[in-house]
């Protein structure tokens, strides 16, 4: 099951396995990313390892806005929109431990990954980096007529880039279809909003590009999905691209190095009460949608996936040392 | 054959290739309506349309990074930089995003960065930098550097069917230098090898770009005093041709290395690294380096003489490692 294969059928209005596909993806990420947070510091993840804590109803329900053949430029707190668009979980696992099974095979590490034969640009650490290449993803979909949208996250920090105001106004200037997904954390690392912008909502700033925005509650599946979704759709008709800000908290640090005492106690509780994940299991159990047995089979299928994709990754050997210099260069056949 | 200017000769093979391969689009600044800076794309637009020559904002970030999105989407695009100087806005893209593209995913990236460079055209410190050197010390990339028409269009047509992102460095004082004889229709020039400009014996002269001109105007100053130097055009410099240099230097046992480049640090150094490594027991003579004073590019065109190796300088290097 993916949303590669469920999410154009879709339609208006979600059926009850819709609603629980959401639900599985978002307790995905939290799970893997538990995983992975046990393996750092048990010092089996080389480097840094970051998570998207409290991010899940935002990346899950921007991404689930998606048709088939559509393509998206995740960042490093998206790691289900990586999973709702193929990318095995087990190879996932594999990057974190550089492994050769990794999608970098080791070249790079934590979630700078992709697969653009799956349609998922990799992600790079320079932020909104991949606004202005998505755009040009879109340009190739527009210049071949194909009724393809690319979907973007970037967080609140990437907005003060050059790139993320070049790439944006690329994409608006040629009405290109792309879709711009705001991860509004409250926290660029320890930098908070205010040393970010002036605006009174980051939302405001898309009339200066003459594009449609929109703000959405981050921690609520169901309304990043339907604002997503409409921003698809004005993007595959032609109408250009959409922003969508999506508030929501980044609940731990921003690398697991990162202990974040500067986010204020008060603050953090507030957000950490309004769980995405949480919140929405109690609306489905509340709308009968959720029953115990459901749940659970939903929570055993997870473990077994986690368990069974770490146990291939901690398979999968080390790359070689002779690979060192394989891939600096394309060689000719390959496009 | 036909004659063409070295700009006619880019013209020619933008558009073999656009005629040719549908994937093939050029995104700049002023390159569509206007069609070019320096007339490059002129008549582009009316032939191909607004969505194979595009006019993009005035962005290098933009434009190269779409350049990017599009090439990984199975497009071949050119993108022009109006002046090579303008490519440190877009530098993310090409250092980061670009070149660690193939080695990160495995996906190539057949994108071609075309970029006026180089000075003796009076432009000053922001429209006369040759800054080949910062990609030929970035793995990934291709960096070439035309120095005839013939090589201009052939490597042209060669960087657009790479599979990889290529930096097409254009000399700007080149565009109209003279007429030369450039085979007419599809041909290329490989990337990676270099080209015996002229064979001598006396000692290697290694170059490329308008500084290659100035070494063989230097070689004909010297050729009545029974100097015969040889003469190799690097014209790709990442790859660099390593065998044709140390071949070179085998055989005649002394190197000088002229480039517009500033000094330190320059494409120089590594090719004199490479002669010191691999052909030191063929060295009859300390390895030369000719190049800019290590200042930026001055506007006067006084102070751009005394900045640049002129042929009197070159002829004079040429001279003295000859005699000793």
């Amino acid at each position: 099951m993916s949303a590669k294969q469920t999410a154009s059928a879709a339609g208006e209005a979600l059926s009850p396995r819709h609603l629980l596909e959401l639900l599985y993806f978002m307790r995905l990420q939290r799970a893997a990313e538990d995983r992975g947070i046990k393996l750092y510091y048990q010092g089996r993840i080389p480097g840094a390892y970051f998570t998207g804590w409290g991010h899940e109803a935002t990346v899950v329900g921007a991404a689930y806005a998606l048709g088939p053949e559509d393509l998206v430029a995740p960042m490093h707190r998206d790691l289900a929109a990586y999973l709702m668009r193929g990318i095995p979980l087990r190879r996932v696992f594999a990057q974190f431990l550089d492994r050769e099974g990794g999608l970098t095979r080791g070249r790079d590490g934590n979630i700078h990954m992709g697969d653009p034969r799956l349609g998922i640009l990799p992600f790079i650490s320079h932020m909104a980096a991949s606004v202005p290449v998505a755009a040009g993803m879109a340009l190739a979909c527009r210049q071949r007529d194909e009724a393809r949208v690319v979907l973007t996250y970037f967080g609140d920090g990437a907005t003060s880039t050059g790139a993320w105001h070049e790439g944006v106004n690329f994409a608006a200037v040629f009405h290109l279809p792309l879709v711009l997904v705001l991860e509004n954390n409250q926290y660029a690392y320890s930098t908070p909003l205010e040393r970010q912008t002036a605006a009174r909502a980051f939302v405001d700033k898309a009339p200066g590009y003459g594009i449609p925005g929109v703000a959405v509650d981050g921690n609520d599946v169901l309304a990043v999905y339907a604002a997503a979704r409409e921003a698809v759709d004005r993007a595959r008709r032609g109408d250009g691209p959409t922003l969508i800000e999506c508030r929501t908290f980044r609940v731990r640090g921003h690398s697991e190095a990162d202990k974040f005492s500067y986010v204020p106690k008060a603050l953090l509780d507030e957000w950490t009460a309004r769980d995405p994940i949480a919140l929405f299991e109690r609306r489905l159990r509340e709308e009968g949608h959720l029953s115990s047995d459901a749940d659970r089979a939903m929570q055993d299928r997870i473990v077994r996936e986690v368990e069974e994709s770490l146990a291939w990754a901690e398979a999968s050997p080390e790359p070689s040392p002779d690979s060192v210099a394989d891939g600096v260069y394309a060689q000719d056949g390959e496009a | 054959m036909a004659q063409m200017t070295y700009l006619e000769a880019i013209r020619d093979a933008l558009a073999i290739e656009m005629r040719r391969d549908p994937r093939v689009f050029v995104l700049g600044e002023d390159v569509g309506v206007y069609g070019g800076a320096f007339g490059i794309t002129r008549g582009f637009f009316e032939e191909f349309g607004p969505w194979r020559v595009i006019d993009g904002p005035l962005s290098e970030t933009a434009n190269v990074g779409a350049g990017i999105g599009a090439a990984i989407m199975g497009m071949r695009p050119v993108v022009e930089l109006q002046f090579a100087d303008f490519v440190t806005d877009a530098f993310t893209q090409i250092v980061n995003m670009a070149a660690k593209f193939h080695w990160r995913s495995g996906h190539p990236v057949p994108l071609v960065l075309r970029m006026p460079y180089g000075g003796d055209v009076k432009g000053g410190p922001f429209h006369s930098q040759c800054m080949e050197g910062w990609f030929v010390h970035t793995p990934g990339l291709k960096v070439v550097v035309p120095a005839t028409a013939e090589d201009a269009k052939g490597l042209l047509l060669a960087a657009i069917r790479d599979p990889n992102p290529v930096m097409y460095f254009e000399h700007k004082h080149l565009y109209r230098y003279r007429r030369e004889e450039v085979p007419e229709g599809d041909y290329v020039t490989p990337i990676g090898r270099a080209r015996l400009a002229r064979e001598g014996t006396a000692l290697s002269v290694i170059s490329y770009g308008w500084m290659l001109h100035k070494c063989l105007a230097a070689v004909e100053a010297v050729a009545g005093e029974g100097i015969i130097p040889e003469v190799l055009d690097l014209r790709s410099l990442a790859p660099l041709d390593r065998d044709a240099i140390i071949a070179s230097v085998r055989k005649t046992g002394k190197a000088l290395i002229v480039h517009e480049a500033v000094r330190t640090g320059g494409v120089g150094a590594e090719v004199a690294a490479l002669i010191a490594e691999e052909a030191f027991e063929s060295l009859d003579g300390p390895i030369v380096r000719l190049a800019s004073e290590d200042t930026p590019v001055p506007h006067s065109p006084v102070l751009e003489a005394a900045f640049q190796p002129s042929v009197d300088e070159i002829a004079d290097a040429i001279r003295r490692l000859a005699a000793y």
